[in-house]
């Protein structure tokens, strides 16, 4: 219960953990009892059943896996579902959840192993919008055009995306059967064609969402805004590429 | 799917805007003035439209083609989502998953009401003239009132909430406030539309839409 004011010593935290194999096998749920300590996250208690692999019923088991890397919320690494929600471990604080506490992968994506899952096709993602401003030359091209400070200012929120993958989670149009790219690709096309350089290649990266796999998968449920642990606008970023994506539509075919 | 989805999906947006939102509207319209003209008032809408220039050309690219363009890859776009509001009690994750149903149920409502009204005109069971009759007839049923009423709402709720999602589709409203004060104007008018589709139903049950009734229910059963 989260009311309870865990203060005494030798409370328990329970967990109730979806582990996996391998990325074919079944998954299984198993429950730890882990000692509390205060201020301790999700990843710290993974660390404890690391130590310590013994499940509720005494019984040994195999250490959880797991991914992180810089426990402050910036690398999207730890991303999974805690009580039914997808977001990043390091910030979900024991004593603000619910117990027993639920922890499973985000099940969109690959499962490679309990809660290691993998990310590849967001990466590929931004690839294909080519999610990158391209100054490389065999001379100095000198410096490029400025950027405006009002534009800097809601462009720097767009460059918080840490490639986490909890928009693509909680999204009811990122499955097997649509080939939605994902929030996340659409506002990093926005936040590369608002800066003056980047705005050059502009019209190809529009062209990559108008293909399949691209942004006409999106079905404006708007759980990507509500979800994004950087409290990025994704859904101000979709409506904004489907209005340049309209623009551009009406321009290939006027310019034939 | 074979083909650029973007496209298909695009075309799949503007028909449900042009012509089918304009012509929902229409017959909310049409509808009702049942309601505030009687038979008489019905029937001089349904020869107004019927009297309109290239009439089954309007039918036939105006209206049929368009419905059957819009339900049917409507239901390829249904199947490819996953709904989870159980994990995402939204009101917007809500609204996209009524909006699958409502475009199924108004599907199938559509194909029903179809075969009782237009198809039976074409294929000369019905006249133009003995519609409101016919409608007086289907609602002796308390089912079929029942199920108008649903297909009714169902098919305005996914006009309405289609509408709201079009000016974001097209990146017309952008911004949360835009989207906010969209939603208050469709969820007006989604009250408004209904409202006129229920008050015809009531229309169509009085006395007034009986009168030539019986001759005409011999082949329906």
């Amino acid at each position: 219960m989260a009311t309870e004011t865990p203060t005494k010593a030798g409370k328990m935290v329970k967990f109730i953990i979806t582990r996996q194999d391998s990325p074919e096998a079944a998954p299984y749920t198993e429950e730890f009892e882990i000692p509390y300590r205060s201020n301790m996250n999700v990843i710290s208690a993974l660390m404890e059943i690391q130590r310590n692999p013994v499940k509720t019923d005494g019984k040994s088991t195999t250490p959880v896996c797991w991914e992180s890397n810089c426990l402050e919320e910036v690398c999207g690494a730890c991303s999974m579902v805690i009580n039914g929600k997808p977001r990043q471990a390091c910030s979900s604080l024991v004593d603000k959840l619910e117990q027993p506490v639920r922890v499973a992968p985000m099940s969109t994506f690959p499962i490679v192993r309990d809660l290691v899952i993998n990310r590849e096709r967001m990466f590929n993602a931004l690839k294909r919008v080519k999610a990158w401003i391209p100054i490389d030359g065999t001379y100095d091209l000198g410096p490029g055009p400025r950027m405006a400070e009002t534009k800097r200012q809601w462009a720097y929120e767009l460059s918080k995306c840490m490639t986490c993958g909890v928009c693509l989670e909680a999204c009811p149009n990122v499955n097997d059967r649509s080939s939605f790219i994902g929030p996340a690709a659409v506002s990093q096309v926005r936040l590369f064609n608002a800066h003056p350089t980047g705005e050059m290649n502009k019209a190809e990266r529009l062209e990559t969402l108008m293909e399949d796999g691209g942004i006409e998968g999106c079905g404006n449920s708007q759980n990507c805004v509500r979800s994004c642990p950087k409290g990025i606008p994704l859904t101000t970023s979709i409506a904004a590429i489907n209005r340049d994506t309209t623009a551009q539509l009406f321009k290939n075919w006027l310019s034939f | 799917m074979k083909g650029n989805s973007y496209l298909t999906r695009k075309i799949h947006s503007l028909l449900g805007v042009i012509p089918l939102a304009l012509f929902l509207v229409n017959h909310a319209i049409t509808n009702y003035s049942a309601f505030e003209g009687g038979l008489e008032g019905f029937n001089k809408s349904v020869a107004l439209l019927n009297g309109l220039p290239l009439i089954y050309f309007l039918e036939i690219f105006g209206i049929f083609l368009p419905l059957f363009f819009h339900g049917v890859y409507g239901l390829y776009v249904a199947y490819q989502s996953n709904w989870n509001n159980s994990r995402f009690q939204y009101g917007r994750n809500w609204a996209f998953t009524l909006q699958r149903i409502s475009g199924v149920i108004t599907f199938i409502f559509i194909v029903w009401h179809v075969y009782q009204t237009r198809y039976q005109v074409l294929v000369g069971n019905l006249t133009h003239e003995q519609l409101g009759n016919q409608m007086y007839e289907i609602f002796t049923n308390p089912v079929s009132v029942v199920l108008y009423t649903i297909g009714v709402l169902a098919a305005v709720f996914h006009f309405a909430n289609g509408m709201w999602s079009f000016l974001v589709s097209w990146g017309i409203t952008v911004g949360p406030r835009a989207q906010r004060i969209s939603s208050y104007i469709w969820i007006g008018v989604f009250v408004i539309v209904s409202t006129l589709f229920l008050l015809s139903i009531v229309a169509f049950r009085s006395e007034e839409f009986a009168e030539t009734a019986s001759a005409v229910r011999t082949w329906i059963g």
